[in-house]
């Protein structure tokens, strides 16, 4: 495992414990109601992803579909809703999983806006089957945000990685 | 796509082919979605998934509480006597209809009695406070913190102090979701106080700032104070006797809200769009504000109303029994 493909740093590989987690937390955070305020980002959904790409062989589209009902049923919104969205997003996660590693994050960051955007249109398509009317443009704005959120996401859930295999007593970290 | 290289080495078997998962699974979302959404088989599943998530999601709105708590327990001393003296002012209006309430409300029972009419059914109610609104831009929900145990069921109404929130939309044991009187697919049958008309209201969905596709003398209208939701009545002929400051109150003909309820104040009425008026009514309760709520309901259903005849056009006169009583006793 490397940060990316380019670079020589080996990484510990991931814990399956720790990825699990960090999916249950991105769940409880898209529970927090923070009312209709635009630009929230979809933390399960950015979480997702991360994984889908990062461990391709482990998190895809089952992952997704248990998240996308679980957010389904906790917001009120249609069951399939969210899972469809989610399943849509983990295959494209997967499938650009070898691509994208090869990307600095900055550019990963670029890869991920359009999935992003695509699970939204995905979920607002749904929603104007049944009857809705289409949002107002900032509700994209979401995923605008999830995306610049992805450095710095890569670093938090990377962090336990980045440990040396060889503990150093004097140097814990 | 350039997924198209996901292909199972002949070395390495990983089973089913990532394209054949996607559809397997993309089917059976969507046939969760059509199940949900047309025929509604799966409530039962989602009420008792909701049971094991409600915990995690009680957790996950108590910092947004907090957080409410906190700007109520720091909010200044001048709003904090403000709002006292005005409750103090509206109990004072209250007072005197309220001594009365109890000999009217006798005295409407004698008289109905006299008159040989049904009994007008009783009515429960159920105090509850709203614990966060649904995290979804589309529609205008609250869930509640009473459910199933409290006797909350389907459909009944929900009040503030001063108008009509919405309805009970979903049951959950100990929550209730209410989609307020504002969202989009919300209906109230209302009737004018002034003059008896009758309508249909329904939530626009939106406030103020999403009015902008409607023509441009509306927007004058919606730039007006109309506030966070608004509400439109529909079904109204242009020539309606209807005017701005008409109080609107709910006419009970659904048969689950209660008569009388105040629901909606009219904000503007435009008779130039067509065959039927625009009217763009305000909520007269907080709709989107309020925290503590009463949920109103009968008791009991009324009756069905009457099957007509098969082939035969519905019967014009359908007086309740009472009436004819009263006719027959002339």
């Amino acid at each position: 495992m490397q940060f990316t493909n380019r670079s020589n740093r080996l990484l510990r590989p991931a814990k399956p414990w720790f990825v699990y987690m960090s999916l249950f937390i991105g769940l409880v955070l898209d529970y927090v109601p923070f009312g209709h305020h635009p630009g929230i980002p979809d933390w399960a959904a950015l979480v997702l992803v991360f994984w889908c790409i990062r461990e391709p062989l482990h998190i895809g589209m089952g992952a997704g579909f248990l998240l996308g009902m679980l957010i389904d049923i906790g917001k009120g919104a249609a069951m399939g809703e969210y899972a469809l969205a989610y399943v849509i997003l983990a295959f494209i996660g997967n499938s650009l999983a070898r691509r994208i590693m090869w990307f600095p994050s900055l550019l990963q960051a670029l890869h991920v806006l359009p999935m992003l955007l695509v699970a939204q249109a995905l979920m607002v398509g749904v929603r104007m089957f049944v009857g809705d009317a289409f949002p107002e443009w900032d509700y994209f704005l979401s995923s605008v945000v999830g995306a610049a959120l992805w450095l710095p996401l890569t670093y938090l859930l990377l962090l336990p990685q980045f440990q040396p295999v060889d503990r150093d007593e004097n140097r814990p970290i | 796509m350039p997924g198209s290289d996901f292909q199972t080495h002949p070395v390495f078997k990983r089973g089913v082919s990532a394209k054949v998962r996607l559809l397997g699974y993309a089917t059976i979302c969507v046939v969760i979605l059509v199940a949900d959404l047309r025929f509604r088989y799966l409530d039962s599943l989602r009420e008792s998934l909701h049971t094991i998530i409600s915990p995690i999601n009680t957790v996950a709105s108590e910092p947004v509480k907090l957080l409410g708590n906190a700007t109520e327990h720091f909010s200044n001393m001048a709003d904090l006597q403000d709002e006292n003296a005005k409750l103090r002012q509206h109990q004072l209006d209250g007072a005197e209809r309220l001594l009365r309430f109890d000999e009217l409300e006798r005295e409407n029972a004698g008289l109905r009695e006299l008159l040989g009419m049904r009994k007008k059914t009783p009515v429960k109610s159920i105090t509850a406070e709203v614990l966060y609104s649904v995290p979804d831009s589309s529609s205008r929900k609250v869930i509640l913190d009473q459910g199933k145990k409290a006797g909350i069921t389907h459909g009944l109404a929900v009040v503030d102090a001063d108008g009509l929130l919405g309805q009970v939309t979903r049951v959950y044991p100990s929550q209730a979701e209410i989609t307020l009187i504002t969202d989009r697919n919300q209906a109230v049958p209302v009737q004018v106080m002034r003059n008896g008309l009758r309508g249909v209201m329904f939530g626009t969905g939106q406030g103020m700032r999403a009015l902008n596709d409607v023509p441009k003398r509306w927007q004058q209208a919606a730039q007006s104070d109309i506030g966070p939701g608004s509400l439109e009545l529909r079904f109204v002929l242009a020539n309606a006797d209807i005017q701005p400051n008409d109080r609107l109150v709910t006419s009970g003909l659904d048969g689950i809200f209660l008569p009388g309820l105040p629901v909606a104040e009219v904000e503007s009425v435009d008779r130039e769009a067509g065959p039927f008026a625009h009217v763009i009514c305000r909520p007269l309760g907080g709709v989107e504000k309020s925290i503590r709520v009463l949920i109103l309901g009968r008791t009991e259903l009324p009756p069905p109303p009457p099957k007509p005849e098969t082939g035969d056009p519905p019967p014009l006169s359908v007086l309740p029994k009472g009436e004819h009583q009263v006719k027959s006793g002339d």
